[in-house]
This record gives C-alpha cells, structure tokens and sequence, in this order.
C-alpha cells in the first residue's frame, strides 16, 4: 500500500485544509504532554515485562531513529545530499567511551601504546560525556562545513564520503588515543530504554521545532532552489552550517549511546555500511519526512530481524532451501534499487505528522 | 634514500598510477555524458576479477585469454547495469540516480558475498608477470614494468576509438549536449550503453591487473581502488578523459611517494586521496585539464 497516494488531495487520509497553527498550540502542546507520558509508561511495560532481546532492539531501533531524524535533517530538509554519518557517530562514540572507561579498564586494553595523559587518568558519567561527545562532534562539523559547503550536489557527496572515510583511517591509526583496529572494549552497558527514547524525544523536540520555524523554512527554501533562496536574502552558507552542525551534535550523542550499548567499538563499525544503512531508512521513510524518517528506523531495525528467515533453511511448497547467509544485504539493496525506480518519494513524501492535522482528519471523519 | 630505491618507488608508482587510470577513465565518461558518479563502478570492477579468475583458475584459460573474456563479460554486466537501473532514472533528479548507483553498489558486494564467499580467493601471477628484473640495485618485478605498458596499448587504442569512430564522436557530441544530440538523430541510449561497456571493459582490465599485483581478490575489493580512480577523475578534470589518466598516474605516484618518504604516515595512505580531493575542489574544482565548472 502507497501511504503516498492517501495522502494526496481527496485521499483517505487527507483531511482537507487545516485550521491555522495559532488556533490549537495549547492543544498540541497538552496532547504532546499526554502521548510522551503514554509512550513513558509503553517504555515502563517493555523494561519490567519484555525479553532482553526485545529491549536491546527498541534501545537500537531508537538509536537509529534519532540518527536517521538527524541525518534526514541535512539530507532530507536542507536538502545537501551528504555521506558523512558514520564519521559523526564514530566521533561521539569514540569520545563518549574514552570519557567514561574507568583509568584501569584503559589500561588493561591499550596494549600496544598506551593512552595519552589526560585521557588516561580519569572517567566522568555517561550524561556530561555524552554532552561533550555531542559538542565535540559539531564543533568537527562545523570545521568540515568550512570545505565541504564549498560544493554542491554530487560533489558534495563524494566529499563528505570522503571525510567518513578519513575519520575511519585516523580511528585504525591514531593508536595512542583510539587503540587503533583493536578498538575499545569493556566500555559499562549504562544505555538503557530510557537513555535512547529520551534521546530521540530530546533530537525529535528539536528538530521539530526548528523544522517549522523560520529557519526551518529557509532550509527548505534551500533544498527547493538555492540560488532563489539566496536571491531572497538567506544566507545558505550558514542556514546549511546550521543544519550540519546540529545533525552531527545528535549523531554524535546518539554515537555515544550506541557505544555504551553494544561496548565494544572498533573502526570497521564505523563504515560507509553504516551510513548505508541510515540512507536506506530515509531514503525509504521520504526524504525530508521526519515522521517517515522516525517509523523507516524502526521498519529497519524490526524489519531487519525478520529478513534473518531469509537466511535460515526453509521449506517451501515441498523444496528444501539452504539458508544464504548475507541474503539480508542483498535484499535491502536492492529495496534501495527498486524504491528509488519505483516509488522515488519513499513512504510518506515529505509530509509530517502533526495534531493539527489528526484532528481535522478526525473531524472530517465525523462529519461526512 | 638512494638512487635505485628512488626508480625502484618511481616504477611502483607508475603501476599504480596505470591502474587507476584505467579505472578512472569508467568514470569519468559516465560522468561527462550523465554527469552521474557511478558508485558500482569499482563493484563492476570486482566481478570482472572474479569472471577472470573463473576463466583462468576453474577453466585453465591463459590469461589473456582469461582477460579479454572478463573484458567483454564485464562490458555486459556494465549495459545491463545502466539500462535496468539508471535507465528508468534519466529524466529523474540527479540525487535519485546517485542514491541508484550507491544501492547498485552495494548489491553487487552484497551478491558477491553470497555467491563467491567471503574468503579471499587466490589470484595466481601469470609466468610472464611474475619474474624478477635486475638492474644492479634497482629490482623490480615483470608485472610491474608490463602494467604500464599495456595500460598505455589500451589507452592508444581508446584514445583513437574515440577521436576516429562514430561512437566515439557520438559520445563527445552527447557530452557536450546531450538534449540536442538527441535532436540530431542520434539513439542516446545506444551511446550511453557503449560508453558503460567500454568504462566497464577498462575496469575489468584494471581490475585483473590490479588482482595480480595483490594476488588476490574478494567481494569487497572494488571499493578502495574505485573510491580512489574517481578521485584521480576529479583530479584530472572530470569528464575529460586525458584528465584521468594524467589524474590517475598523479595519485599513484603520490600516494607511493608518501609511502616511500615518509614511511611514518604510511598508515594514512588511504586517507591522501581524500585531502587530494578535498584540496582541489577548494582550489581548482575543475581539476587539471577541466574546463567548465562542476554544478
């Protein structure tokens, strides 16, 4: 089913014209309260009654929600087609872990060269470390938009691409601070349910707001048509560093909590795969979708599982099939493939969710 | 260092500078007349290795042989590439395409992985490539002296392919305009699909050349070299096809240069490519011999 074509005028699920933003903030806000504090206690039921192995996919599943809401902001929003994901994430994972491994825990683990001095010596709690992660990560961002807003458009990709790569050689070779191809190990599992969705809640309440602000306009003004833009006195340049540096600082704390979740981190984590990834779940939500960008991350990481029965021995009509391991792979590219031929605007186009919109619908409903 | 060590790195860079151009060049034609990167480009170029190797190690083919069979197998897999996935997107936006040829990508690997394994395969020298020449203390070894030659036959060949036929002059006029070639009469697409099979063919080349100088290959061999070529493309002016080769032998040279002169930093050799890159779009986005701006 194409949640596109429902959205279209005179679809099921367009609901007309809606009344003015002013008319209902109040509401909104109260309504936003009311479904954070529903989602609190949905959390509540999962940590006291769900399996582990449940929990660890809802603390992963808003991981890459928060990464994909961040991503989607410079791709999808601003429209500057970029591929340096995997950089942020390994900058905020990498500081995040070094800022809270116990000293002895660093040294039992670098054994080829040991930790440069201040490093060495101390560990703070995961919430400070997680805000220098992220501060640390946007301040590298904001040095790389300096080049890499030079470019446009492909360029612009292969350049970041380029950086993601980068960070990716300097993580297997700056041994004394990143233990190199061996990577960090034994960093404390402290990433909990609360800790990832209070993340994406945190990224969400952000981005929104800054997505219907008049900046938010003015980086859709950007992706739109740049040059027009400009003409109408934006400052791309700097809407575009905005945009940047705000997705990488969300990237890298959401970087950070992905380490304190699986403890182990080494270079080959960090690869163009990873942005892959990420790309896929925006590409398939709608570029520019916030909420599609939010239910892609978690069709991805669920969805994801459920592919593994592609790579077990199964039995259909009667024929034994070997499980393929890798089959997954194959199927999301092409996914990828098939979506941008097909279906190029993803699940929802670039539509959002809002109340305003729910209660219009709602009330069409009620008064046909 | 000394003299011969210095011709010993000069020659090693040559090779390696011969093989990115023959890659470089795949990508640099696409993007001229499409102006589209095509990611599967270094993918492209694995599975011609691997069609080499099922030729010269399952079949006992020798390996030119083995070679030109991978070349015209390889040709195919690039048309079909274009015509079922970048086909349906010509009129589409230009990042539709590229997201297309980043998802090509990495199915390929991705099928690579399934269908040829993991593990990396063998890829035995040929007796030709694989003695070792001595000039007092300068050694080097066959391979390494015939790469470039051959990568210099076969880009005699393209070159003249494409000043002195048809298709060749079709592919300069389509990359100069493409709606009004169309306008002329000329099947674009029929142009389009040569240039993906010749940049394929020359991928395949510079992929058997470059299996037999790291004699092995694996699913996911293409992505380093790819990466590199296209930024030796940028480096030389993209779209123009003198561009990358000169761009090619440029980035082999330098990257074996830093290896050889400061060996300290040899770790970062895969990251040079990128500052080069970084470097030239700051100062010179047009690259060497380019003329028009990008964008």
């Amino acid at each position: 089913m194409r949640l596109q074509s429902l959205l279209k005028p005179g679809g099921l699920l367009q609901p007309g014209p809606l009344p003015p933003a002013s008319q209902s903030r109040r509401r909104d806000t109260l309504l936003t309260i009311g479904a954070c504090l529903f989602a609190a206690l949905g959390l509540w039921l999962l940590e006291n009654h769900a399996s582990g192995y449940v929990v660890h996919l809802s603390c992963v599943g808003a991981i890459f929600a928060t990464l994909a809401v961040s991503y989607n902001l410079i791709n999808g929003v601003t429209g500057q087609f970029s591929l340096e994901p995997n950089a942020f994430v390994a900058c905020g994972a990498y500081v995040t872990a070094l800022l809270t491994l116990s000293p002895a825990e660093k040294e039992a683990s670098f054994i080829l060269e040991p930790l440069i001095w201040p490093l060495s010596a101390f560990s703070i709690p995961l919430l400070p470390a997680l805000v220098i992660a992220g501060l640390l990560t946007a301040f590298m961002a904001f040095l790389m938009g300096f080049p890499v807003f030079r470019v446009r458009g492909d360029y612009l990709a292969i350049v970041t691409l380029g950086f993601g790569e980068v960070i990716r050689v300097v993580a297997n070779n700056a041994q004394s601070v990143t233990n190199g191809p061996l990577g960090l190990k034994g960093i404390p599992h402290l990433t909990n349910l609360w800790w990832s969705w209070g993340l994406l809640a945190v990224c969400l309440f952000f981005i929104v707001r800054l997505v219907h602000s008049s900046y938010g306009r003015a980086l859709m003004a950007i992706r739109e048509d740049e040059t027009a833009a400009e003409a109408m006195g934006i400052n791309a340049f700097w809407h575009k560093m905005l945009a940047f540096t705000l997705s990488a600082f969300f990237e890298g704390v959401a970087g950070g909590l992905l380490a304190h979740l699986i403890t182990t981190i080494s270079p080959t984590l960090f690869t163009f795969f990873l942005t892959f990834n990420l790309l896929i779940i925006i590409v398939v939500g709608g570029l520019g979708s916030t909420t599609g960008a939010v239910l892609a991350a978690f069709l991805f990481t669920y969805g994801g599982e459920w592919l593994r029965v592609m790579e077990e021995p199964m039995r259909i009509l009667g024929w034994d099939i070997p499980g393929i391991p890798g089959m997954r792979m194959v199927m999301f590219s092409l996914i990828l493939v098939v979506m941008m031929i097909f279906m190029r605007r993803g699940l929802l186009g670039s539509h959002d969710f809002s109340w305003r919109w729910l209660a219009a619908l709602l009330g069409r409903r009620a008064r046909p | 260092m000394d003299a011969a060590q210095l011709t010993q790195q000069m020659i090693n860079g040559l090779t390696l500078g011969s093989l990115y151009a023959l890659i470089a060049i795949g990508y640099t034609m696409v993007y001229g007349i499409l102006r589209l990167i095509n990611f599967a480009h270094g993918d492209v170029l694995m599975v011609g290795c691997y069609f080499a190797w099922f030729g010269a190690v399952q079949f006992g083919m020798p390996w030119y042989v083995a070679l030109m069979g991978a070349m015209v197998l390889t040709a195919a897999l690039g048309v079909l590439i274009d015509q079922g996935a970048y086909r349906p997107l010509r009129h589409a936006p230009r990042i539709s395409a590229l997201i297309t040829a980043i998802g090509v990508s990495f199915f390929l690997e991705n099928l690579g992985l399934v269908v040829f394994g993991g593990r990396p395969k063998a890829f035995a020298r040929p007796e030709m490539f694989n003695h070792i020449y001595q000039w007092g203390e300068v050694r080097v070894l066959s391979l390494s002296i015939w790469v470039p030659i051959l990568t210099a036959i076969i880009l005699a060949g393209l070159i003249l392919f494409i000043r002195r036929t048809r298709v060749g002059m079709a592919m300069r006029a389509l990359s100069r305009d493409l709606v009004t070639v169309q306008l002329m009469g000329i099947d674009t697409n029929r142009v389009v699909a040569a240039t993906f099979a010749l940049g394929s063919a020359l991928a395949a080349a510079g992929g058997v050349f470059w299996a037999m100088k790291y004699p092995q290959i694996n699913p996911l061999m293409g992505v380093l070299p790819g990466l590199k070529a296209f930024v030796a493309a940028v480096l030389g002016g993209i779209g123009n096809v003198t561009g990358a080769m000169l761009g090619g032998l440029l980035l082999g040279m330098a990257e074996i240069m830093l290896v050889a002169l400061l060996p300290e930093l040899a770790g970062y050799r895969d990251a040079l490519a990128f500052v080069l890159l970084i470097g030239i779009l700051i100062f010179r986005p047009t690259g060497i011999m380019g003329e028009e701006l990008p964008e």
